[in-house]
């Protein structure tokens, strides 16, 4: 049974290694072939990017070689699939070549958009990428104090940013000592702080105590960048000196061009991960349209359950599981403390209080994360 | 003719069927319809707020059992 991942992120990583040591027998006798094709070399370690805003880490701290960070059954190639045809079960990349397949996964991601909202990628920072993050921390670095505004898009990779940038940079500005020169105008498109109730709640608490003003029903329309307004959809405005957003998301181009999903979102069933109307295709990570979080987390739970799946497969003949939905997200909460928020389809999360060993162990998960896309974790 | 497109959100407790309404309605045109599926009893509250503040329609509400069937129409 050939095997063909598409996408090195921590979904296609944990799917690829985990499959190769449940069918490492059957891989050496020829009975599975498991190819990785990827758009990089590198591998980001993304929630990274999020000290790198404050300057609390280097983004070369956040790269790994992919090639290091895979088993050495699985066949790997930087080489990018720019034309799906699942009708031949099969994918031609940018080198021109063809790969055929019996199963393939669908893992490329998502990417922050801020042109999807006029004046927003001129005059915001945002920290989705090593250029914007690096953008951010130039500016937090130079602010001498004024409105800090933080916009939020939907849908958006990782759902604890807007929170965690605003403890984290009010954090920061506490240590410099202009604290109270800042301040602060967190908003939120629905009608509380968070999507989650309980994290809502929760970070009303916290923001009261900071001194945080807050506007919920704020969704973007346009940044006037000139008046340094964001005006909303509801009739709304946020003044800003400084700008901090969490763009809406879109899929990778390469999924809209070829026509597999909405915004380059593909549509997949929620236990399987198939994708619609496909027997052998399947979908991870925020490639998918599914409304869940779109998160390593989220992820790295469904290339566990996937990888138990193909590799039964391969051995039994038929699947063994479903995917429950399982997300777990830390929430880190301030420079020195964190909680987490753990649900799946049939549990809501319970936040409780932050603390100084949530917070650590995120900092030593930082680490462990390269473990966890090896697959051991 | 409008269309309606459904989002089968239940279930699901992050990034919340609200979060869901918001993006799916810029991806429809004025007049059509999008009808949310949701199991979260709060999101049988927050999408009339919502569409009401922004100044779009609630065609209506129903519960089937235990799940909201909510649809609105983009107006604007």
């Amino acid at each position: 049974m050939k095997i063909l991942i598409i996408g090195g992120g921590m979904g296609g990583t944990i799917l690829a290694n985990n499959l190769a040591r449940r069918l490492k027998h059957e891989i050496k006798h020829g009975k599975a072939h498991i190819t990785m094709l990827s758009a990089s070399d590198q591998h980001m370690y993304q929630p990274g990017l999020l000290y790198v805003c404050v300057g609390r880490m280097a983004p070369d701290e956040l790269y790994r070689e992919q090639a290091s960070l895979l088993e050495p059954e699985i066949e790997f190639h930087v080489d990018p699939v720019e034309e799906f045809h699942l009708d031949q079960n099969s994918v031609k990349t940018k080198s021109g070549k063809t790969y055929d397949y019996d199963a393939l996964v669908i893992s490329t991601g998502s990417r922050a958009a801020p042109e999807a909202v006029p004046g927003l990628a001129e005059h915001s920072v945002n920290c989705y990428t090593e250029q914007n993050a690096l953008e951010m921390w130039r500016q937090v670095k130079n602010f001498k104090g004024g409105k800090v505004g933080i916009v939020v898009g939907v849908p958006h990779k990782c759902p604890m940013i807007p929170l965690e940038v605003t403890f984290v940079l009010h954090d920061y500005f506490k240590e410099k000592g202009i604290a109270d020169q800042v301040e602060f105008h967190y908003t939120y498109p629905i009608g509380r702080l968070h999507s989650l109730e309980p994290v809502g709640k929760w970070a009303e608490g916290e923001f009261a105590n900071m001194g945080i003003n807050t506007t919920t029903l704020f969704n973007m329309k346009e940044v006037d960048g000139s008046g340094k307004v964001v005006h909303s959809e509801e009739g709304e405005t946020v003044e800003y000196d400084l700008l901090i957003s969490v763009p809406p998301h879109r899929g990778m181009e390469v999924i809209e061009k070829n026509g597999l999903g909405a915004n380059g979102f593909i549509p997949t069933d929620r236990h399987s991960l198939k994708m619609e109307g496909q027997d052998n295709v399947y979908v991870i990570g925020d490639t998918t349209n599914l409304p869940i979080s779109k998160a390593g987390s989220t992820a790295h739970f469904e290339a566990e359950a996937l990888a138990e799946n193909l590799a039964a497969l391969v051995k039994l003949g038929e699947p063994v599981r479903d995917y429950d939905g399982k997300v777990f997200c830390f929430i880190e909460a301030g420079k020195d403390r964190a909680t987490y928020a753990m649900f799946d389809y049939g549990h809501p999360p319970a936040p409780k209080a932050p603390n100084k060993a949530v917070h650590w162990f995120k900092m030593a998960y930082n680490q462990l994360y390269w473990a966890s896309a090896r697959g051991l974790l | 003719m409008s269309e309606r497109k459904i989002i089968d959100a239940r279930g699901t407790y992050c990034p919340g069927p609200l979060m869901e309404l918001i993006a799916g309605i810029k991806q429809i045109e004025v007049g059509d319809e999008l009808e949310v599926l949701s199991t979260d009893e709060g999101s049988a509250n927050d999408i009339p707020e919502w569409v009401n503040k922004v100044g779009h329609e609630l065609v209506g509400t129903t519960q089937e059992g235990d799940v909201w069937h909510v649809v609105v129409r983009k107006a604007k």
